[in-house]
Parts: structure tokens; C-alpha cells; sequence
């Protein structure tokens, strides 16, 4: 770990005028990790934890206002939450562990970066972690890493349940901004696909902005889905996930995690749940482009929309 | 003592403290925290100093050049050490590859000089600003490329292809033919406490606290790769969490902290980041294995072979799969035969259950298949093809083989004539099946001694160099010693992993239960006639009970015999090779599994071991030791797999996030029975370890089970969804 410097703010402000050229850290369940490997290495660390930012409230719109430092344990028993928004409850504590969740945020789980073994091995080339050095994943163990959205840069999948079940829900990112004033990133526009050019960007974020709140729309009503596929049965990544509201008359909204660099949903997916679950992936895939190891996560994400449509068929009989 | 007759009447017999469920001796230790394992000797070494092993980052080639400049003037950094800076004579005993490389890479990871700092943080921060220069040359890394080169080789010492009567013949004209092929995945022992040491030189003497199942080994390891007399050695492993044979040999963190304390004179500790573990020690290899089976019509075998392929470094041994193979199942004409290619990858060695984890696999899904084939239940068929002779040495009898109870004792407790036919059994989305396989393991035995004393206060204290990674070695040894003495368990204090004790059979090969009790149990038989002597009572009648000593009509207590102090033995137990008996652990594996008909993840439902290994001398920490060997054996079959990399010569998925080992979700019911029976053949407690017979079979259970599920085989372990799916029909 490379020495650095450690603040501690007190406020949202205090942070964008201590977070110039640092790097905020929060529940730390992931950067840590990375300082530790110098996968990162910052010379400065803002640290979050008293900054507030910690409450659900209701928006006027009647949806709700998650803050930032919201624990994901929090979020995950909130009553308003199991109630309105069951999908972003199950899809949370589809992941990590008790103790992680409890120490991790809402913006620190939007923000966690990729889980590709070529990321982690600091002596191979990666893009993401090095820019320009290549991409060691292209023809190599990429049997957990995405199918589509990814470039000859990158392979990274995004690793997250929870922003799946916020892609579904049609959440908005507020973020403030060092000189003053905020901006709502959709959710859907909150992680970066890796593109042609260097370097490698992740997020919509821009240099010193800080994640200050995820705002929910009113509820959607219907029946929540969250179904998460992977090797074992807890504290792994997905291979795939599917998010979903479906509506009393068949209609809904779905979304993917574990198959690109971002929660993959589409409009045209979503007009195609009337008409199933092949219908909903040839939608999802259209341009997809897989390697030889990851090629049967199209396949299983198709079978997994099925067993969602399946059991939403079933729950409306 | 020397053990070559069956053992007669003796106090373990009574059974009024081995043999019961003693809940481990350690155990409040550990649960509090205040059991010290090797990265924790932090009271009485002033000036540690912390250890960050540097490790190569190609997997074959030569360092030119190694610059160290930056990383020794980063602050808190005393010194940075190089194999240019020290001769290490040979390698740790058992080991094939050089703890420390350098020029010469011979695979990735490997460790080239330690970063020595004042903390930990300092030491991995240095390390990263080591440069290092390599030119790297090709190197093999597919067992599919090295395999039309493979050489039969045999593993350990053994053979590497033995035949009885004419295979070829025999498997030619047998009425059914049985021949295919199957593949198991390289495993990293993975365990939870990472290889750690603390080495601390007095003059010319060595002290190292160090994570190790085989004190006696190592500590001859150290003495021989510094060059110095083995008495200047002392080795400290009290507490292990975890070996799975990974912590049999020393590793580069032991050599680097004892080369690192001497260059500074401090005390150094070095741990090995969990990242490394998987590349720079040892694991076990992949395999190929092929198995030809010929039988009569009514399923009595005529012909087994068993043929195996793995890679290895040069100088390695083979994974020896086809071990068990020549002694589980009957038939008159057999071939058995490893094959080992050169490999470039980090070395192969012996993880728990060498061969015979990896082995059973192929045998057991080889035997459903047949009994398939035959029409005949797969329990049916093993039975039929029991045998109470060793089959590649008939002149043996073996001396407690009850395969046959096992199997039929637990299809009843299984409820295994609720099996259905292959992908039959549906519950909702979830496909349903059940699978069976045999466990068998050889029942290894070791010299082993140990020093018991009576105190004058009337505890006992055990000393022997014998370890305990986990497995309840302290508990069967107070439990043994409590016995012969006739004193409660919690009046026995029992001291271990010090070799400053006397020398024991170690942890390893599931002998060191069996092996360790008996050592004691000589030491204890001496030190009751000590005792006898002092009290004046007559040796051979003295009977020892509730902290008294009785003789005709004679009662003392035990407090008397130390009237004028400590009373103390050693006992040492030495086996022969038995010209007349085989020995063995037998056992049956039952699995129940629900695969996702949508998404192929297979979830197991239920397992039941029924367990036959002689006497049991703890039923709680016996079950431990199986429960924890079939959880080992759901990752074999479903998700633990060392990934090569072929660029760039590693095993790419180098963490416990790419690695799968099973967590607690993955197992819900697991249930564990022991047959009651001793084996007065094989020791003097007539007992035998169940830690690898655990694992022996279950990887083969569960891969019938998924077949029975879903009418699809796979012979690939693990089997993961992509393989699952293939087999399952669309749902859509």
C-alpha cells in the first residue's frame, strides 16, 4: 500500500472542497481492497463516513431520495422499500455478505469497479487499470466478463445487484459538483461502456463530483423479480441476473446484471415481454459480442428471463 | 514399541473417555481468540520486523537484472533481499521446485527476495518498486499438449504401472464392455490461515513459528537449506488453520523470514498474501484419467483398468489417480497406470487425499455408468464386486473392510429405493436426483512418539511434536491419555507442534489420528509401570481409574506416586509391513441434488457418509473431519477449478473470489454415520483416520446425482452450468 493522506468531512460540502484530485472512500469494501493490491494507489483519501447523507426521505414526486452513505443493510430492511421497491431489497442482499452490506453504501455500490481476474493481477496488461497497456482479457478467462457493450479495450462486466434493480426502477444519480450546484445522472447513463478511446471510463462522473443521493421515481406498482445466477448459492458474482417489474397484464420492464460493463436493459426488451423471454433476449443481445468462454451467458440469461416470465405467468393465474 | 500382532484386551477397550463426543479441548481457545497461530507471536519479540516476499511475474525464464534501489530507500524499508544476496541449499524436503528462484524462473509467482520493513504496510508497498528484468522462454502449460509425451511415472515412491493377470486380454473378452474417459480440474488447497512465519535467531540458533502440519520434517528442512545442524533448529506450530497437505513442507515464507532475521538481526515475519498462495505453493494437479471396465453379463467384473494423465514439474510426481483403483473393487486381470507430462505450472503435490480425491471421481461415475449399462443398481453392482482380499495383493487379507454394510446401511437410512429413473424426478422447476459412491482410502501408519508426565499437582501433561491443522488432534490425544491414566479429559494438558517434543507421525495422509494415539498410548502403557513401581503395586494388575491406581485390594491415588515428584515416560510406536493384511477405510456416499431446470445450477439437497475406519476415537471431531472432507468434495464436483492462463503460464483466477470453495449456503443438510467396529489389526487404539476418506467418492455421488437429475452425464468436473445446460432441454 502506498502511503497517503487521510481527511475526514463533516459535510456533503466540506467533501467537494476537500475532494479536489482525491479519492472519496466511504464503507471502503472495494477500494481498500484495490489500494491494498495497488490496483489504485491515491495520495489522498476524503473520508465520508460523518458526512450525513445517511437518511431515505419522500420526494414530491412521491418517489423517495436514498442518501449516499445509506448502509446497503439500511436500504435493503427499509419498510418503504420491501414494500414499493422489493426488487432493489432482494437484488441487494443477492449480494456480498451480512458484513459487507453493512458496511457498504449506496454510492460506494454504484461506484464498485469491475471483478475481472486480469484487473486484479497487477503484473498483466488492463486498460482499466493502466490505459494503454491493453486489455489481457481479450482471448483469455473471460467466462465471467461481459458479452455485450464492450470494446477491444475491455471486457469488464459490471459486477453490481443493486444498480441492476435501479436500472429497472428508472433511478436518477445526484451528484453535486466542486464549483456548487447539482445534476441528476440517469441510472442508465451512469456506467460508462468502454468505447474506443482511452482511457477506459467507468462512470458519468466527472472530475471532483460527489454522489450525494439516488432518487427513486414514484413506485411502479406490479410484481418484483430479482433472480441472480451464479457457481454457488451465496457470496459470488452473477454469471447473470435478471431484474424485474412485471405489471398485472404481462407488461414490465427487465434488466441484466453480470452480462456488460453496465445494467443492461433496452426499450425494445421491454416492449418484447408480452411476446417472451426469446423475444426479450434477441432484443437484450442484438450486437452482442462474446468470447469463446462466455458465449453460454446469452443462452442462460435467456433461460433465466424465462423462469422470471414463468414464475410472473404463474403469480398472475 | 513395535506393532506387528493384533492388539489384545487393553484400558482404550473400556471405553469411558475414547470414544466418547468430547467437544475439542482448543476449542474455547479458538473461539476467544487466544489460540496463537503463526502470524500472531507478537509478546516477547521486541523489534519484528515484517517480510513481503517478491514474487516473478513470468512463469519460466531467467531474471537479468533485479533492481532494489528504489525499494530499499522507501521510508520504513531496513533491507530488501534477493536470491542474489543468499545460498539456499537445495529445497524444503518433499518439495520439487526452489523456494526462491532466480536467475532461473521455474514458474510463475515463485518467490525472488523479500522486502524487509518496519511494517507490514511499508514492506508491501516497497515490494511493488522492485524491478525485475526478465528474458522468458516458452513453456508447456496444457496437459492436452503434453500428453501424447507423457511417461507412466509413479507418485510418492510407488509404482507407476502394476498389472495382475492379462488386462487386455480379459477386458477383450469380457461379454460387456465399459471404456471412457473423464477429466478432473486442478485445486488449490485454499485454506483459511495464509502460509505465515516468524523466525527469530539467537547466535546460531533458529527459532521459527511457522504454519506446518509435519514439524520434524521441516525443521530438518531449515537445518539442511541454511547449512546448519538440525539441533540449532526449533519449529513452533502449536495452531494451523488449515493444511489440506499445502503446510506438509516448509515454504518460501519460512526460508525468507529465517534468511530475512539473520541478515538484520531481528525477528521477521512474512506472511504470504493470500493472492500468491495459489501460484507460488503447490496444488493439485489436473487430470485425464480413462477407465476400462470388462464384465460378465451379471455385472462380476473380469477386467479393470484405470489409466491416468496429469502434469507435473520436472522431478514431480504424477497426481496418482489410479492409487485406490487397485484395491477397491474385485476382478481378476488388472492394469493400473499413472502417466506424467512436464508442465511448467506452479507444482503439483500432495493435496488432501492425493490421487484417490480426484481418482474416486472417475471411478464412481465409471461404476454408475456401468451398473447402467449392466441394468443393474449401482449399489448392486459394488457390492457384487466387493472384495475381502486386496485385489492387486490377494495373499492380503484386508482387516476391516464392511464396504457392503456401508452401502446397504446407509441406501437404507437414504431412502435410496426412492431413486427414480434418470430425469424422471421433477419438484416444481427443480430436477431431481439421488447418486451413490464407494469412499475408500488406505489406512497409512507412521512411527510416532510422545512424553506424557505425571504432575505432582495430578494433571497430566502430553508432549509430542504432532500437529493438530483443525482437525481435534488435542482432544484424541487427552482423551487417550485420560484413559490409560484413568483421569478426566480436563485433567490432561496437552502440548503439541514443538520440536522440542518428541518426534510424531505428523499430520498428513489421515494417519496421524491412528498414528499420534498410539505413540501416546505406548508412552502411557510405560508410564503406568512407572507409576506401578512407585507405588508398589503389581505393574501387570494395576488398574487405573478415577484418579487411583487399584491393585488386589490395594487403592492409591495417583497424588501419591508424586510425593516426590514428576513421573515421566516416552513411548515411541513402530510399524512393520504386515505380509497377511491390507489396511483400509471404507465408506459410502449418498448425495441428493436439485438442478434448476432453467438455469442448470445444481444445489445439493442432502448428503449422508456411511463411515467404517475401526475404532472411532471421537465421534464429534470424527464427523468434523467428514462433513468438512464432503464439503470439500461439493467444490471438486461443482465449482473449485484452477484456471490456466496458457499466455502467461498461471493459474489466472489467483483469489477466493475467482476461486469457488463452497460457502454455507451451498450445503444444508449433511448427515455423518460411523459403523461400530475396531480394527485390532492395524494399531494399538484399533483405530484408522477418517480425514481423507471423507472426501474419497463424493465428487462421484455428486455427479450421479446430477445425472440422475437430468438423464444428461457429464464426466468434467466441476460441473458448472454451462456444462449442466447443454444436457437440459430448452424451457422456453
Amino acid at each position: 500500500m502506498k502511503a497517503f493522506t487521510y481527511d475526514r468531512v463533516t459535510s456533503a460540502d466540506e467533501a467537494l472542497a476537500a475532494g479536489a484530485g482525491a479519492s472519496f472512500v466511504a464503507g471502503g469494501t472495494n477500494l481498500l481492497d484495490h489500494m491494498k493490491l495497488q490496483i489504485v494507489t491515491p495520495d489522498r483519501l476524503v473520508d465520508l463516513n460523518r458526512a450525513g447523507m445517511d437518511t431515505i426521505e419522500p420526494t414530491a414526486q412521491g418517489g423517495l431520495r436514498i442518501g449516499a452513505l445509506v448502509r446497503n443493510s439500511d436500504l435493503a430492511a427499509d419498510s418503504r422499500i420491501i414494500a414499493d421497491y422489493a426488487v432493489l431489497a432482494r437484488a441487494i442482499l443477492a449480494g456480498a455478505s451480512g458484513q459487507i452490506r453493512n458496511r457498504a453504501t449506496t454510492a460506494g455500490n454504484l461506484m464498485q469497479r469491475t471483478r475481472c481476474p486480469y484487473f486484479y493481477d497487477t503484473a498483466l496488461a488492463c486498460n482499466k487499470r493502466d490505459p494503454g497497456s491493453g486489455c489481457s482479457a481479450q482471448d483469455g478467462h473471460s467466462r465471467t466478463l461481459a458479452v455485450i457493450g464492450t470494446s477491444d479495450l475491455c471486457l469488464c462486466q459490471n459486477p453490481g445487484d443493486m444498480a441492476v434493480a435501479l436500472r429497472v426502477l428508472d433511478a436518477g444519480v445526484e451528484v453535486a459538483a466542486p464549483g456548487g450546484g447539482t445534476r441528476t445522472i440517469p441510472i442508465a447513463e451512469f456506467h460508462q461502456l468502454p468505447g474506443d478511446t482511452l482511457p477506459v471510463r467507468e462512470f458519468a462522473l466527472e472530475p471532483g463530483e460527489l454522489i450525494i443521493a439516488v432518487v427513486l421515481p414514484p413506485p411502479a406498482g406490479g410484481t418484483h423479480y430479482y433472480r441472480k445466477v451464479r457457481d454457488r448459492s451465496s457470496y459470488a458474482f452473477a454469471l447473470v441476473s435478471v431484474a424485474a417489474v412485471i405489471q398485472p397484464d404481462g407488461t414490465g420492464r427487465i434488466a441484466l446484471g453480470g452480462v456488460a460493463p453496465r445494467p443492461w436493459a433496452s426499450e425494445g426488451a421491454d416492449a418484447a415481454i408480452p411476446h417472451g423471454a426469446k423475444a426479450v433476449a434477441a432484443a437484450l443481445f442484438e450486437g452482442a459480442r462474446p468470447q469463446e468462454d462466455n458465449a453460454f451467458k446469452i443462452d442462460l440469461a435467456t433461460r433465466t428471463i424465462a423462469a422470471v416470465l414463468a414464475e410472473a405467468k404463474e403469480a398472475r393465474a | 514399541m513395535k506393532f506387528d500382532a493384533p492388539m489384545g484386551d487393553t484400558p482404550i477397550d473400556t471405553g469411558r473417555v475414547v470414544g466418547r463426543p468430547h467437544a475439542r479441548v482448543d476449542g474455547p481457545l479458538k473461539t476467544t481468540g487466544r489460540a496463537t497461530y503463526a502470524a500472531e507471536w507478537h509478546d516477547g519479540l521486541p523489534g519484528l520486523l515484517h517480510g513481503f516476499i517478491i514474487p516473478a511475474t513470468i512463469a519460466k525464464g531467467t531474471v537479468t537484472a533485479i533492481d532494489t534501489a528504489k525499494a530499499k530507500s522507501a521510508a520504513g524499508v531496513v533491507d530488501v533481499l534477493t536470491f542474489e544476496n543468499f545460498d539456499i541449499n537445495g529445497t524444503a524436503n518433499g518439495k520439487t521446485v526452489k523456494l526462491v528462484g532466480g536467475p532461473q524462473v521455474q514458474h510463475y509467482h515463485q518467490a525472488l527476495g523479500v522486502v524487509i520493513a518496519e511494517t507490514f504496510e511499508a514492506a508491501r508497498g516497497a515490494a511493488a518498486l522492485v524491478e525485475v528484468d526478465y528474458e522468458a522462454e516458452a513453456g508447456a502449460f496444457s496437459l492436452d499438449g503434453v500428453r501424447a509425451d507423457a511417461k507412466v511415472c509413479g507418485a510418492f515412491g510407488g509404482p507407476g504401472e502394476t498389472r495382475v493377470g492379462d488386462f487386455e486380454a480379459a477386458f477383450e473378452a469380457a461379454e460387456v464392455q465399459f471404456d471412457q474417459e473423464y477429466r478432473t480440474a486442478a485445486h488449490s488447497p485454499a485454506m483459511i490461515e495464509p502460509f505465515a512465519s516468524i523466525a527469530q535467531w539467537e547466535g546460531d540458533g533458529l527459532t521459527l513459528w511457522t504454519a506446518n502440519q509435519m514439524i520434524a520434517t521441516t525443521r530438518s528442512s531449515m537445518a539442511s537449506m541454511l547449512q546448519i545442524d538440525e539441533s540449532r533448529v526449533r519449529v513452533l506450530s502449536p495452531y494451523i488453520g488449515g493444511g489440506f497437505g499445502a503446510k506438509l513442507w516448509a515454504h518460501a515464507d519460512a526460508i525468507l523470514a529465517a534468511l530475512a532475521a539473520r541478515k538484520t538481526g531481528r525477528p521477521v515475519k512474512v506472511v504470504m498474501p493470500r493472492g500468491l498462495i495459489f501460484n507460488n505453493t503447490i496444488n493439485r494437479p489436473e487430470t485425464i484419467q480413462r477407465l476400462r471396465i470388462g464384465t460378465r453379463a451379471d455385472g462380476k467384473i473380469e477386467a479393470f483398468g484405470h489409466e491416468g494423465w496429469s502434469g507435473n514439474v520436472e522431478g514431480g510426481n504424477p497426481e496418482s489417480t489410479v492409487l485406490s483403483s487397485r484395491s477397491v473393487y474385485a476382478g481378476p486381470n488388472r492394469l493400473m497406470a499413472d502417466h506424467m507430462g512436464h508442465l511448467d505450472l506452479p507444482e503439483g503435490n500432495a493435496m488432501r487425499a492425493p490421487g484417490d480425491a480426484v481418482g474416486s471421481i472417475a471411478v464412481e461415475i465409471a461404476m454408475d455408468e456401468l451398473a447402467e449399462k449392466l441394468g443393474l443398481d449401482p449399489i448392486e453392482l459394488r457390492v457384487m464386486n466387493d472384495s475381502q482380499v486386496d485385489p492387486s495383493q490377494p495373499k492380503k487379507t484386508f482387516s476391516n473392510r464392511h464396504l457392503v454394510r456401508c452401502l446397504q446401511d446407509g441406501a437404507e437410512r437414504f431412502g435410496w429405493s426412492g431413486r427414480q429413473a434418470p430425469g424422471t424426478r421433477r419438484e416444481g422447476k427443480w430436477l431431481v436426483g439421488m447418486g451413490v459412491a464407494t469412499a475408500y482410502r488406505a489406512a497409512l501408519r507412521s512411527a510416532s512418539g510422545a512424553a506424557v508426565r505425571l504432575e505432582t499437582n495430578g494433571r497430566i501433561t502430553v508432549e509430542t511434536d504432532m500437529t493438530d491443522i483443525g482437525t481435534g488432534s488435542y482432544t484424541i490425544l487427552a482423551q487417550t491419555a485420560g484413559e490409560m491414566l484413568g483421569v478426566p479429559v480436563d485433567r490432561v494438558d496437552v502440548r503439541l507442534g514443538d520440536s522440542a517434543f518428541p518426534k510424531s507421525a505428523g499430520s498428513g495422509g489421515q494417519w496421524g489420528a491412528s498414528s499420534s494415539t498410539s505413540g501416546l498410548y505406548v508412552a502411557c502403557v510405560n508410564l503406568r509401570r512407572e507409576i506401578a513401581q512407585r507405588l508398589s503395586l503389581d505393574e501387570e494388575r494395576a488398574e487405573f481409574e478415577d484418579g487411583e491406581v487399584r491393585s488386589g485390594n490395594r487403592v492409591c491415588s495417583l497424588l501419591d506416586a508424586v510425593a516426590d515428584g514428576p513421573v515421566s515416560a516416552e513411548g515411541k510406536i513402530d510399524f512393520g509391513q504386515s505380509d497377511t493384511h491390507a489396511f483400509g477405510t471404507f465408506g459410502a456416499h449418498f448425495v441428493e441434488v436439485g438442478v434448476d431446470s432453467y438455469t442448470g445450477e445444481v444445489r445439493v439437497r442432502r448428503m449422508l457418509a456411511v463411515c467404517s475406519a475401526g475404532r472411532i476415537l471421537n465421534p464429534v471431531s470424527a464427523r468434523s473431519q467428514v462433513i468438512g472432507a464432503m464439503t470439500m468434495g461439493v467444490g471438486a464436483a461443482l465449482s473449485e477449478k484452477l484456471v490456466v492462463d496458457e499466455r502467461y503460464g498461471c493459474f489466472i483466477n489467483h483469489d477466493l473470489a475467482f476461486y469457488e470453495v463452497p460457502v454455507h449456503a451451498d450445503i444444508p443438510h449433511q448427515d455423518c454415520v460411523f459403523l461400530d467396529d475396531v480394527d485390532p489389526h492395524g494399531n494399538p487404539m484399533k483405530a484408522h483416520g477418517v480425514g481423507e476418506l471423507g472426501l474419497c467418492g463424493v465428487g462421484g455421488a455428486i455427479a450421479n446425482a446430477v445425472y440422475n437429475a437430468t438423464g444428461h452425464r457429464l464426466r468434467k468436473v466441476p460441473m458448472v452450468v454451462e456444462d449442466i445446460l447443454a444436457g437440459l432441454p430448452d424451457p422456453v
